[in-house]
């Protein structure tokens, strides 16, 4: 064991650590995208009540635990669960406790390394003239490894190098001198600058308003965001977005809570800080978060466009360009703002993702912080390499879907479980009331026993057989049919590429059917493009009639040399050879992103195993 | 802005908003416990 004792500094401190770890960009980008996807008004509802029957009660059970380990001096999760179960099964469930925190600071780093080069571009007036499209350019410039918007090669790289850097650094100064330190200043920034844009956001008036929206202002943008649509308000969809938004956004499941309340006091309050921390999240995302991003691009896009593009993607591609209507001066600061924001929610949160591997090694294998934070960096960097490299080619969503979304819901369900079952939820009950400073409800008792366990299953069986288009209503009634792309089930068997289903190949199969209308060969950094249109009706009378005929698909080739084995005017089907080369598909990088993150699962439990070996050994 | 929107949009507002004031109070005004 390390002798580098570390601990909290003050109970602020520490709140704002754990707000900090949840507040991210999901706070700005996923919640009013779920809202106005999922009822608007209506949708608070469900968040409200799965944030008290299912947030709160994981928001305790790993406060609590987190807490009863740092009394045995277990700062990571599978000695933590190892403690609580009594059975090995535990501590390799536990794993997933640093597995994810890895696997997502891989990929999280990376976000955050685009917010640091979009401060750097505000600052610079990079955006100054563009017109939207071209904004959006730029973001796809920017991840392109090949291309460089700063005038540094391999920029992405180098930047997302960088940002891992400053977390290492920050990691080896400690949780007091440097988490802690971070948070303090990181947290009331955030608040600062998300009032300012909120302000300016909800002042805009109808000046910007586009041509076929003259009365759109932020206000509209307000209705369409908190207008009740009580008419959803039972639909599983709805409800099962606002659980997994409650999910998401307070950070359960990850392992970061247990490590961070594993450095506190043995007689420390858990249930009133918890509570702070929590509720300080759900104040970011419905007072902030609510009031910049969907507001502002109603006032200047209009209705229509938002409800056609609200996503995650117009906090990069969408709102330089809104900033831009605000004059220089104040597209500067509000880009800088924005942008600042982003960066401190994402590295209060990243910061967290480091802290159990560290408390790891520093217990198992009596590492020094700054050694351990070192090593965090290395293991990082390897992880995430490939998402910053292949980003175009799925990598990072993988790891997104993987580690990011499904091995949180299964680890908050087995440590449920753990809690109210196994552990036992007397003496789980006691643990959360221990030195607490407010008087919890005893109903909260059989939530934590029943309830909780009882809708994460909901959650992961949901995703596991999620039905096409999230239509539940009609997978009851009807037919069920999964969503390829998105359940559990579909991900395994990869059953949304239905063409170019081999890691490499020679030949380049349509991914649909139709006409080939156009065929656009490749020259020297440009690849070939086929365009695919609506297979016609009738024959066609002359090759002139290929111009007029809709665009069903832009295939663009994987080499500049392939050779196109297609003619303009030709009807093909899909599955058809349409080219020769050789091509890595995008399956192999499916493969490969999710050979890294077993690798990194085995490699964890391996060390957790001879961590086991070695603790037998002791005196 | 209609009028059922800013209603919701007030009430969960102040709501969220006086909660989180809530317990921010209560965590700065208790005082630390002594540890045995």
């Amino acid at each position: 064991m390390s002798n580098e004792k570390q601990s909290w500094g003050t109970r602020v401190g520490l709140i704002l650590a754990m707000a900090g770890n949840a507040v991210g960009l999901g706070n700005f980008l996923r919640f009013p995208v779920q809202a106005v996807n999922n009822g608007g008004g209506t949708f608070i509802i469900p968040y409200l009540v799965c944030f008290f029957l299912m947030g709160i009660p994981l928001l305790w059970i790993e406060w609590s635990t987190g807490r009863f380990g740092g009394r045995h001096g277990n700062h990571c999760t599978p000695f933590i669960l190892d403690n609580m179960g009594k059975k090995r099964l535990w501590k390799y469930i536990g794993v997933f406790g640093i597995f994810t925190n890895i696997a997502v600071a891989a990929y999280y780093t990376y976000i955050e390394s685009w917010t640091l080069s979009y401060v750097f571009h505000s600052l610079k007036q990079s955006f100054s003239g563009l017109n939207q499209f071209e904004v959006a350019q730029l973001f796809g410039s920017y991840v392109d490894i090949n291309t460089n918007t700063m005038g540094i090669p391999f920029e992405p790289v180098v930047l997302y190098i960088f940002c891992l850097a400053i977390n290492v650094w920050i990691l080896s100064k400690g949780l007091e001198g440097g988490v802690e330190k971070v948070a303090k200043i990181g947290m009331p920034l955030l608040i600062i600058f998300g009032v300012f844009l909120a302000i300016r956001g909800l002042t805009l008036g109808s000046s910007g308003a586009p041509a076929d929206c003259t009365d759109c202002n932020a206000f509209l943008g307000l209705d369409f965001l908190w207008k009740p649509d009580f008419s959803n308000l039972w639909d599983a969809k709805v409800w099962l977005a606002a659980a997994g938004q409650i999910f998401f956004t307070l950070s359960v499941g990850m392992g970061t809570i247990h490590c961070y309340a594993a450095y506190m006091k043995p007689k420390q309050d858990i249930a009133l800080n918890a509570m702070a921390a929590g509720w300080m999240n759900s104040f970011v995302e419905i007072v902030l978060g609510a009031s910049i991003v969907i507001p502002i691009a109603v006032g200047y896009l209009g209705l229509d466009w938002v409800k056609e593009n609200a996503s995650f993607s117009m906090a990069f591609q969408t709102m330089p360009y809104l900033f831009g209507k605000w004059g220089p001066a104040l597209a500067t600061a509000a880009g800088f703002m924005w942008f600042g924001l982003l960066f401190f929610a994402g590295i209060t949160s990243s910061l967290a993702m480091g802290t159990p591997w560290m408390g790891f090694m520093q217990d198992e294998f009596g590492y020094s912080i700054k050694k351990a934070a070192v090593t965090f960096g290395i293991i990082t960097l390897i992880m995430g390499l490939p998402t910053v490299l292949f980003y175009a080619q799925g990598v990072f969503d993988q790891y997104d879907y993987w580690a990011g979304t499904v091995v949180l819901v299964i680890f908050a369900l087995a440590e449920s479980i753990l809690f109210g079952w196994i552990f036992g939820i007397d003496k789980g009950w006691d643990e959360i009331n221990r030195g607490a400073d407010i008087t919890l409800p005893k109903i909260y008792k059989p939530i934590l026993k029943y309830v909780t366990p009882s809708m994460l299953l909901i959650i992961f069986v949901g995703s596991l057989v999620l039905p096409k288009d999230n239509d539940w209503k009609k997978a009851f009634q009807e037919e069920w049919i999964f969503d390829e792309s998105n359940s559990i089930i579909g991900q395994i068997n990869n059953s949304d590429i239905k063409h170019n289903r081999d890691w490499f190949s020679t030949v380049y199969e349509s991914p649909t059917d139709g006409i080939v209308t156009q065929i656009i060969p490749g020259e020297d950094g440009i690849l070939p493009v086929i365009v695919i249109g609506e297979t016609p009706a009738n024959l066609l009378d002359s090759p002139n009639q290929l111009d007029k005929i809709p665009t069903k698909q832009q295939i663009e080739l994987r080499n500049t040399d392939d050779i196109i084995a297609v003619k303009a005017g030709q009807i093909i089907q899909a599955g058809l050879p349409i080219a020769n080369g050789w091509h890595v598909n995008p399956i192999f990088y499916r493969g490969f992103s999710r050979f890294m993150l077993l690798a990194l699962f085995v490699y964890l439990s391996i060390l957790v195993h001879i961590a086991h070996k070695k603790r037998k050994l002791r005196p | 802005m209609s009028q059922s929107a800013l209603i919701t949009m007030i009430l969960t507002q102040t709501f969220v908003t006086a909660v989180t004031g809530y317990f921010f109070y209560k965590v700065l005004n208790t005082p630390n416990k002594e540890e045995d």
